[in-house]
């Protein structure tokens, strides 16, 4: 059993939420970006979301498209980033998904960069533009599934899809709370309740709910809905005002606490 | 650590007489190893049923119709097909003709795709139509279309082509589109590509995205290159009629790809050479060029597998051009298997060369051609040379080019000397 099963497993016999926290890789440069990872981890971050930075980020609102360009422009790349995984691996036992866009992964090589993301103690893949359609070469070139495979649905999703998508996907099932691209506003939690009972009466597996979820009150009431809930665009957003701040990694931190406290019942 | 697919992909191999074999692409949009669709899950089920309606109403008698009658009446087609003498005398080599485009309603081949996708997107019954630009002529054709069909219209543009191809803006606001400044990235064609994506995921329900050249996710490749192969098609006829043979060679600017491949494709499978230009920009050796099929690799950008310009780490390079149409570091899917199978040879021609034959052209024969199709021309003046009189080479005239008139003369200097 993987880390992100286990995870899952424990936090419902506590009856908590999972807190995915999303973080850019290399965001505003790799070491900064460890501590901060590793604040998080302390504060209770229950499965860490580690972006791999991309030039074109076409599912990404403005927020996330600057951390993308500061990770890079700081010399972030996939070497670094299968570093850094492991550096957090070493201190702790979070389970790690690589989130990318298809093209950093295909250039690097579909088979070692699943034999890196192994070796640096990841766990699974979020793959934002490789819908199921397009995923054969990827799992031709994987030797067994030992990294799990996360899928995302989206609200424009018909039923017959969503079986489809779940019927490929391992780990968890990212559910998009809505057409848009990340951090964009509106949460609608009545369309998110609707498309969790469609995707619990397909699948077993945990169904994690991201995109624009900011504040507190929103982690709450997702949490009531859903088995975790993502947050990328929040902490990057604080990353951005904070650069400066020599205590920046404390916030970030402090930050993943109070969401932490509101996704337990 | 890098893998090198090309190495030991089976069908890398596949030759030029492929194309008599099987047609492309297939059912999920693959040219061989090329094409697909890679985007977020919230846009897959649009481009589904995009796929869907393309192949119902482009089957249907009323659609081609309805078409055939707007590139007629509306559009002003066929274009005309034009021996040009005095240019030919000058070579002193083999005869040259033009497919003249720039003739074309709003003044390129753009129009011939935005009229089929705005009479598709109607059928579908969308009310609202967004597009990117770079020189601002998909811009104009698809906002002219909105305005016909009585749509609303948004256009995506990078702030950096607003600069350079002001008329245009203009030309666009006056058709009643709103023009969308992108500040991203490096605030060309690929940046409005990318931030008219991002407003897609967002109004997608509602929202019909015009794209605007052989690139993007199936079916905008096969669809717009159908769209587009009006001009192949016309050209076969003209250069019959005129020579009473097919021509010897096909020249066109490659950018995205749309004027080449709407050219080359009724002719895939005859005797005839498909030479695609694309941007030297400052020169291929300084790294400032938009040249992808000649120096990129393999990638995936704009939701379809296929050349681009990138990083040893997959990350996005910036292409460089004088013209805005082929200031693109990616390029349709389709190239990308001709130019593997050798069916077609991809040239490049640099900044200099272009503005040469935009001077020689607008001298010869009167004609003030676009930025982006002068490079098809500086590259037909080469290959003419060494052949005789008759051996016969198409130029497509893609564009005229009065939007250049901004970047040609800075005040009262221009750059022409």
């Amino acid at each position: 059993m993987n880390r992100i099963e286990q995870t899952f497993i424990k936090l419902n016999q506590k009856r908590e939420k999972a807190l995915v926290g999303f973080i850019t890789a290399g965001d505003p440069d790799i070491q900064t970006s460890l501590a901060i990872i590793l604040e998080m981890c302390k504060a209770g971050l229950d499965i860490l979301e580690l972006g791999i930075p991309f030039s074109d980020p076409t599912s990404d609102g403005p927020v996330i498209q600057r951390s993308s360009l500061r990770a890079l422009n700081k010399g972030a790349n996939l070497s670094t980033i299968f570093e850094l995984c492991a550096t957090v691996r070493k201190h702790y036992d979070v389970p790690i998904v690589l989130f990318s866009y298809y093209n950093p992964m295909f250039v690097y090589g579909i088979t070692p960069f699943y034999h890196e993301a192994i070796q640096s103690g990841a766990d699974g893949v979020l793959i934002v533009d490789l819908p199921p359609e397009e995923s054969g070469e990827l799992t031709q070139g994987w030797p067994d599934d030992k990294l799990s495979i996360i899928r995302l649905v989206a609200p424009t999703t018909p039923n017959e899809r969503m079986t489809q998508i779940v019927s490929a996907a391992s780990g968890f099932i990212y559910l998009v709370s809505k057409t848009g691209v990340t951090g964009s506003d509106g949460l609608q939690t009545s369309v998110i309740e609707q498309n969790v009972i469609k995707l619990k009466s397909l699948t077993q597996l945990p169904i994690c709910v991201g995109f624009g979820i900011s504040t507190v009150e929103q982690v709450r009431q997702v949490s009531e809905l859903a088995d975790g809930i993502v947050i990328g665009s929040a902490f990057e957003r604080l990353i951005e005002t904070n650069l400066d701040d020599p205590n920046l990694p404390k916030l970030i931190g402090d930050q993943t606490a109070e969401f932490k406290k509101a996704t337990l019942a | 650590m890098q893998s090198d697919p090309e190495n030991h992909d089976p069908e890398k191999q596949m030759d030029s007489t492929v194309f008599q074999k099987q047609t492309f692409p297939d059912q999920q949009g693959h040219f061989g190893p090329y094409g697909g669709r890679y985007v977020g899950e919230t846009l897959m089920p649009a481009l589904i049923e995009l796929d869907l309606a393309y192949q119902h109403f482009s089957q249907t008698r009323s659609f081609q119709d309805e078409l055939k009658e707007l590139l007629h009446h509306y559009v002003g087609r066929p274009t005309p097909l034009f021996y040009a003498k005095r240019l030919s005398q000058f070579v002193n080599g083999a005869s040259l003709f033009l497919k003249r485009e720039d003739l074309a309603h709003t003044g390129a081949h753009k129009i011939n795709n935005t009229i089929g996708q705005a009479l598709l997107a109607k059928k579908m019954g969308k009310t609202k139509l967004i597009a990117e630009t770079g020189a601002g002529q998909h811009g104009v054709a698809t906002a002219t279309v909105a305005a016909f069909f009585g749509m609303e219209c948004k256009i995506f543009m990078g702030s950096e082509d607003i600069q350079r191809q002001a008329p245009n803006v203009k030309r666009m606001q006056l058709l009643g589109a709103q023009v969308i400044s992108v500040d991203s990235g490096t605030r060309t064609l690929k940046d409005a590509m990318n931030e008219a994506m991002r407003y897609w995921v967002g109004a997608v329900e509602d929202t019909f995205y015009v794209i605007g050249s052989v690139a993007g996710p199936h079916p905008y490749p096969v669809m717009v290159r159908n769209f587009q192969k009006i001009i192949g098609e016309e050209t076969k006829l003209q250069m019959i009629e005129q020579t009473g043979r097919l021509p010897n060679m096909l020249i066109a600017c490659v950018g995205g790809g749309s004027n080449a491949m709407g050219l080359f494709y009724p002719f895939i499978n005859d005797p005839v050479e498909l030479i695609g230009v694309e941007a030297a920009g400052f020169g291929i050796e300084t790294g400032k060029h938009a040249a992808t099929l000649g120096h990129g690799t393999t990638g995936v950008l704009h939701g379809s597998k296929s050349y681009v310009l990138q990083n040893q780490w997959g990350q996005i390079s910036e292409a460089h051009s004088i013209s805005a149409g082929l200031d693109y570091p990616g390029v349709g899917p389709e190239h990308a298997l001709l130019k593997d199978t050798k069916r077609a040879t991809y040239v490049s021609i640099d900044d200099h060369k272009a503005l040469e034959a935009f001077r020689l052209i607008c001298l010869k024969e009167g004609i003030i051609p676009a930025m982006e199709s002068a490079h098809a021309i500086a590259y037909a003046l080469e290959a003419a040379k060494d052949k005789s009189y008759n051996y016969h080479i198409v130029v497509n005239l893609s564009g005229r080019g009065d939007k250049d008139l901004g970047i040609l003369f800075k005040g009262e200097q221009s750059i022409l000397g």
